[in-house]
C-alpha cells in the first residue's frame, strides 16, 4: 500500500513538471499532500490510536486543504493562468524528472538506511520529490510557480521525515509544519505586493537589482 | 491435444480480431446516439474488398503491390509469439519480445514505402508523421516490455504472459498498472486512435493512418485492414495478458473468454475515449510520448530496485 | 532564567504590534534590547556557577553565551539607531528616492519584527534540539523579510522575494540534513532524540555515511543564510535594500547566527571523528566564498552592496579560521565583523539620508559636509579591512599564523592575496567616497544618530588592545567546544 502512495506520488511528480497551468500544478501538490498525509496510517509504528489520527489529520488539514486553497485564493487575487515562458519547456522538464528519479535511486542505494523500513522506495521517492520541487523552482519564471514548488520540495522532505522519523519528538515536527505553512503565507503575501506593485508576477523580469549594471538600470 | 493449444491461440487471434473494430465503433454510436453498423462489418468489408479488382496507378512501382502482403505476413509471424489467455504462444524462444517489435516495425516500414511510392504529398505526409510518432513508440513499446521482463523474470513474451501467471503481480502491483496504462498508450498511438490520429477524419491534412492507404484499393485494403485488425490485437494481449494473466481461472475455455472479453473491453474503452477525448494537436503528439516514456522509465526503475 | 531571553523580546515583539503609541513603542525597544544586552552580556562573562544551564531542549553553553552576548550588544546599538531612524522616518511621510514614490510599513509592525527577530535569534543560540534549531532559523528568515520590505519600494520587494525563495530552499535542505542526522542516530535506538546533549553523551556513536551526508545538506543549507559563496546571491540584494538598522542586524548577527547553526553540527561530526571531513568543506566553501566577494567588491557602484560584499568575505574567513584550526580566531573575528559591520551600516544609513543616493559616484567628499559620519566611514572601512588597531586585526593575524602551520603553505598565500584584494577595493572606494570635493552642499544628521556606530567601533578597537580575564574565557570557552586551538 505504502508502494502505491509512492507511486502516485513519482507520478504525480511528473505531472507537475509536464503542466504549465498554475491550477493545475496547485492541485497536484494538494494531492501529494493528501497522500503523504496518508502514509503513517500504513507504519507499523508504535504510534497508534489518537496520536496517529491527530498527525494525520493536521498534515491532511495543513497540506492538502488549506495550502492549496491559500494558493488558490492567492492565484485568483494575482490573476496568472498559467506558466507563460517557463525556461525549460514540459517535455525536457519530464526528462529531468525521470533522471531526477534516477539520480535519487542512486543516491539511496550509496547511502542504506541503518535499520528496517517499511518500503524500499521511501528514500528516493522522498529525494526525487524534492529533487522536483527544487527543479520547478528554478525552471518556472512565475513567481506562484515557484511557491509550488517549494511546497513540493517541503513534501518531499516531510515525506521522508514522517516515514522514517515518526518516533522523533511531534512537537519539533509540528513547528517544522507551522513553519512552512507560514512561510507559505508570507510568500503569497509577497507576491500580492509583487503583483501590485509590478502589475505582473514573472520572476524573470524581477531583475532590477544586479552587479555592474547601474548604467542599464537607470536607462531603464 | 496440449500440442494443438497453440493453434487455439492463433485461430482466435485470427478469427476475433476484426470484431474489435466492430466493437469500438458501436460503443462511438451508442455514445453518438445511433445505432451504427453491424459488429461484423469488418468482415463484410474484408469479403467485399478481396472480391474486387485493384487499380494501380502507372507512377508506383513494384513496394507499392508488395507493401500489402508483406506488411500483413509480419504481422501475421509477431501473432505466432503471442500467447491469448489459456494458450500458449505458438514459437517463443529468450528475447523473441526484440523480434516482435521489429516485426510490427517491418510493417510499418512496408506501410511507408508504399506511402511514399505513390509520389503523393498527402501520402508522403502521412508518412512522415508516422515515422516521427514511432520513434517514440517504439521507444516506449521498449521500456515497458524491458519492465515487465523486470517483473516476470523472462524475456521472451510467452513467459511473461504465460508461463510466469499470476506471479508479475507479487513484486509490485501499482507500478505494474503504471506499465499497464502506458502500455494502452502505445496500444493507442501503434494503431492510429484519438488521440492521436482520427481514424474517421474526412480531412487528408490530418490523417496519418488513413492517408498513407489512400491509393490503395480492393485486395490491398483488405490486407491493410486486416493487418491493422491483427495489430490492435497483438498492442492489446500485452496489457489484458498482464491484467488477467494465465491462470486466474483454471479452466481453459472460461480463461478464453475471459481474455477475449478483455481485448473486448480494450476496445470497447477506445471506443469510449474516441468518443470523449478530440485529436491532440500535433505539437503535443511527442511530448504526450515523452510523458509515457518517462512514465515506462520510472516504472523500470522501480521494478528494477 | 536564561530561557527569559527568548521570551522577554518575544512577549515584547507581539506587545509591539498592538501597542498604538510611537513613543511607548520605541522606548519598549530600547528598554527591551537594554535589558537582553545586559543580562546575555552577565551570563557570557560570569557564566553562573560555572554549570551550564539545561532545561528541556534549551541549554546556554559557551558557544551560545558567547553569540548571544556579541549579537544582544548589536542589536543594543542598532535599536539605539532605530529609535532615531524611526522619528525621521516619521517626519518625512512620502519621500522621493531612486526616482520612485514610496511610503514605509506601519512603524509598528517594524518595530514587532525587530523583536521578534532577536527572540528567534535568541531562540536558535538556546536551542539544543537540532528541529528546534531549525525552526528557529526558517522563523528568522520570515520575520526578517518584513524587515527589508519596510521601504515600499520595488527594488526592496525584489529583494525580500528573492530572500524568502533562496533562504526558505537554503532551510528546506538543512531540514534534510537534520532528518539525515536522525538517521544516523537510529542506531542507538528508538527515542534517541536528535539534541546536542543526547548526542554527545557517552558511547554514542552515529552512523558516519549518515552524519556525513547530514554535514553536507546542513552546510548547504544554513551555508545558504550565512551567505557562502556560491549560495550567496540574495545577500547583496537583501542586505542594500533593506533599511540601515535592518542590514546591520540582518549581517551582524543573522549570519552568525547561521553560523552557530552550522557549528553546532561540526560539534558532533567532531566527536565522530569527521573533522577532517568538515574541515576540508568549510576551506573550499570559505576560499570561494573570499574569492567572489573580492570580485565582486572590486568595482562595486553601490556601497552597501559593497558592505554586503565584505560579509560575504568575512563569512568565508570564519569558515576557513574553522578549517585551519582555529576555533578561537573564528570566534573573535565573528565578534569583530559584527561589530564593524553593525557601525559600517548604521554610517551608511546615515549617509544615505544625507546624500540621498547608494551610488558610490554620487557619494564625495564626506567628510568636508559630515565630519563624524565620514571618520566613522572611513576608520570603518580601515579597521574591517583588518588594520591595526581594529580587533579585526588581532583575529585576521591568529587566522593567518593558523594557516601558516597548517602544513599547505599555498593556504596563507592565498588568504592574504584575498584579503589584499579586498583591501586595496575597499579602501580605494573608501577615501573616493571620504575625501574629494562634497557633491552635495550640505549633511543632515546630527552626531546622535552615529553615536551607536562609534560604540561599536570602540567595543572592536577595545577588542584590537586589551583582552580582559573574563571575556578571554568567554571566547576561549566557545572555542573549546570546536576542538580548541587544534
Amino acid at each position: 500500500m505504502v508502494d502505491g502512495i509512492l507511486m502516485l506520488l513519482v507520478l504525480l511528480n511528473l505531472f507537475s513538471l509536464g503542466s504549465t497551468r498554475i491550477s493545475a500544478s496547485i492541485r497536484v501538490v494538494a494531492y501529494q499532500g493528501a497522500a503523504i498525509g496518508l502514509v503513517p496510517l500504513f507504519l507499523p509504528g508504535k504510534i497508534t490510536g489518537g496520536i496517529l489520527a491527530a498527525i494525520v489529520l493536521v498534515t491532511l488539514l495543513v497540506k492538502a486543504v488549506i495550502l492549496p486553497w491559500f494558493l488558490r485564493y492567492a492565484q485568483k487575487r494575482v490573476n496568472v493562468r498559467r506558466e507563460e515562458k517557463p525556461f525549460v519547456g514540459a517535455s525536457t522538464s519530464i526528462l529531468f524528472g525521470v533522471a531526477a528519479l534516477g539520480t535519487a535511486f542512486f543516491i539511496s542505494s550509496r547511502l542504506p538506511i541503518p535499520f528496517a523500513v517499511v518500503s524500499p522506495f521511501i528514500v528516493p521517492v522522498a529525494l526525487s520529490v524534492s529533487l522536483t520541487g527544487f527543479f520547478i523552482i528554478i525552471s518556472r519564471a512565475e513567481a506562484l510557480s515557484q511557491v509550488v514548488g517549494y511546497l513540493i520540495l517541503e513534501n518531499g522532505i516531510y515525506l521522508f521525515g514522517i516515514a522514517l522519523l515518526l518516533e522523533q519528538p511531534l512537537l519539533v515536527e509540528l513547528g517544522m509544519l507551522l513553519d512552512v505553512f507560514v512561510g507559505i503565507f508570507v510568500m503569497g503575501i509577497t507576491v500580492f505586493h509583487i503583483s501590485r506593485e509590478f502589475e505582473h508576477t514573472d520572476t524573470s523580469r524581477l531583475s532590477g537589482l544586479a552587479d555592474w549594471l547601474p548604467e542599464v538600470r537607470r536607462n531603464e | 491435444m496440449n500440442n494443438l493449444y497453440p493453434l487455439f491461440n492463433l485461430i482466435i487471434a485470427l478469427t476475433a480480431a476484426p470484431l474489435m473494430s466492430g466493437v469500438i465503433n458501436r460503443v462511438k454510436a451508442f455514445f453518438a446516439g445511433r445505432k451504427g453498423p453491424p459488429l461484423l462489418q469488418l468482415y463484410f468489408d474484408i469479403g467485399k474488398l478481396l472480391r474486387k479488382g485493384a487499380v494501380y496507378s502507372r507512377t508506383t512501382g513494384v513496394f507499392f503491390r508488395l507493401a500489402p502482403p508483406a506488411g500483413l505476413v509480419f504481422i501475421l509471424t509477431a501473432l505466432l509469439f503471442i500467447p491469448c489467455g489459456a494458450y500458449p504462444a505458438v514459437l517463443f524462444f529468450p528475447g523473441d519480445m526484440v523480434l516482435v517489435v521489429y516485426l510490427l516495425g517491418a510493417q510499418r516500414f512496408c506501410m511507408l514505402l508504399a506511402a511514399l511510392d505513390t509520389g503523393s504529398s498527402f501520402e508522403g505526409m502521412g508518412a512522415s508523421r508516422d515515422a516521427h510518432f514511432s520513434v517514440f513508440s517504439e521507444a516506449v513499446l521498449f521500456l515497458c516490455l524491458a519492465a515487465m521482463s523486470v517483473a516476470s523474470g523472462s524475456v521472451s513474451l510467452n513467459g511473461m504472459l504465460f508461463t510466469a501467471g499470476g506471479r508479475i503481480w507479487q513484486v509490485s502491483p501499482p507500478v505494474l498498472l503504471v506499465v499497464v496504462f502506458v502500455l494502452y498508450i502505445v496500444l493507442l498511438v501503434e494503431n492510429y486512435r484519438v488521440p492521436f490520429d482520427d481514424p474517421n477524419t474526412h480531412l487528408e491534412l490530418t490523417m496519418i493512418h488513413e492517408a498513407m492507404a489512400l491509393d490503395h484499393g480492393g485486395p490491398d485494403i483488405a490486407m491493410f485492414e486486416y493487418a491493422a485488425a491483427l495489430k490492435f490485437w497483438i498492442l492489446a494481449s500485452l496489457p489484458a495478458g498482464l491484467l488477467f494473466p494465465y491462470g486466474m481461472k483454471p479452466d481453459f475455455f472460461g480463461n478464453s473468454a475471459l481474455f477475449l472479453g478483455v481485448i473486448a473491453l480494450t476496445a470497447a474503452l477506445t471506443g469510449a475515449l474516441e468518443s470523449c477525448a478530440a485529436r491532440l494537436r500535433l505539437v503535443k503528439v511527442p511530448q504526450m510520448l515523452t510523458a509515457a516514456a518517462a512514465l515506462s522509465v520510472v516504472a523500470l526503475i522501480f521494478l528494477a530496485k | 532564567m536564561a530561557i527569559l531571553l527568548f521570551l522577554a523580546p518575544f512577549a515584547a515583539g507581539l506587545a509591539a504590534f498592538v501597542i498604538k503609541n510611537d513613543r511607548l513603542r520605541r522606548r519598549l525597544l530600547f528598554t527591551v534590547a537594554c535589558a537582553h544586552a545586559a543580562f546575555a552580556l552577565y551570563l557570557c562573562l560570569f557564566p553562573p556557577g560555572g554549570e551550564d544551564y539545561r532545561w528541556l531542549w534549551f541549554g546556554f553553553d559557551a558557544l551560545s553565551r558567547y553569540f548571544t552576548a556579541v549579537f544582544s550588544l548589536l542589536f543594543l546599538c542598532a535599536s539605539f539607531y532605530a529609535v532615531i531612524y524611526l522619528k525621521g522616518e516619521k517626519s518625512r511621510p512620502c519621500e522621493k528616492e531612486e526616482d520612485l514614490l514610496f511610503h514605509n510599513a506601519p512603524e509598528a509592525a517594524f518595530t514587532g519584527c525587530l523583536l521578534v527577530f532577536l527572540a528567534c535569534m535568541s531562540l536558535l543560540a538556546l536551542s539544543r534540539h537540532f528541529g528546534l534549531i531549525w525552526i528557529a532559523m526558517e522563523a528568522t528568515t520570515l520575520v526578517s523579510a518584513p524587515l527589508i520590505y519596510f521601504h515600499r519600494q520595488r527594488s526592496s520587494l525584489e529583494a525580500t522575494w528573492k530572500y524568502l525563495l533562496i533562504c526558505s530552499v537554503g532551510i528546506a535542505l538543512a531540514l534534510f540534513g537534520n532528518l539525515f542526522l536522525a538517521v544516523s542516530a537510529s542506531g542507538q535506538g528508538p527515542g534517541m532524540e536528535i539534541s546536542i546533549d543526547s548526542l554527545l553523551g557517552p558511547g554514542v556513536r552515529l552512523d558516519p555515511l549518515w552524519l556525513k551526508a547530514g554535514f553536507i545538506f546542513v552546510l548547504v543549507g544554513y551555508g545558504t543564510k550565512m551567505g557562502l559563496a556560491p549560495m550567496h546571491t540574495w545577500l547583496p540584494d537583501a542586505h542594500s535594500e533593506a533599511p540601515s538598522v535592518a542590514s546591520a542586524l540582518l549581517s551582524g548577527a543573522l549570519l552568525n547566527c547561521a553560523f552557530l547553526a552550522i557549528l553546532r553540527f561540526y560539534q558532533l561530526c567532531l566527536a565522530n571523528g569527521l573533522g577532517s571531513f568538515c574541515r576540508e568543506l568549510f576551506l573550499i566553501f570559505g576560499i570561494l566564498s573570499m574569492a567572489v566577494a573580492a570580485v565582486f567588491i572590486i568595482g562595486q557602484s553601490d556601497y552597501k552592496r559593497l558592505l554586503a560584499y565584505s560579509s560575504v568575505e568575512h563569512m568565508g574567513i570564519l569558515c576557513f579560521a574553522v578549517a585551519v584550526g582555529t576555533a578561537y580566531g573564528s570566534m573573535l573575528q565573528a565578534a569583530n565583523h559584527s561589530f564593524l559591520k553593525g557601525a559600517l551600516f548604521i554610517c551608511a544609513g546615515n549617509i544615505l539620508a544625507g546624500f540621498r543616493s547608494k551610488r558610490i559616484a554620487d557619494v564625495r567628499g564626506i567628510a568636508h559636509i559630515m565630519p563624524w559620519a565620514g571618520v566613522l566611514w572611513f576608520t570603518g572601512i580601515l579597521a574591517i579591512c583588518g588594520m591595526p588597531p581594529f580587533g579585526a586585526f588581532l583575529s585576521e593575524w591568529i587566522i593567518l599564523k593558523a594557516a601558516f602551520s597548517a602544513g599547505n603553505l599555498l593556504l596563507p598565500v592565498v588568504y592574504l592575496f584575498l584579503l589584499g584584494v579586498i583591501f586595496i577595493g575597499m579602501t580605494g572606494t573608501g577615501i573616493r567616497m571620504t575625501f574629494g570635493v562634497p557633491s552635495i552642499p550640505e549633511g543632515g544628521k546630527s552626531f546622535l544618530s552615529l553615536f551607536p556606530a562609534l560604540i561599536l567601533l570602540l567595543l572592536s578597537l577595545f577588542l584590537g588592545i586589551y583582552m580582559p580575564a573574563a571575556l578571554e574565557g568567554a571566547v576561549s570557552g566557545a572555542a573549546a567546544l570546536l576542538g580548541g586551538e587544534g
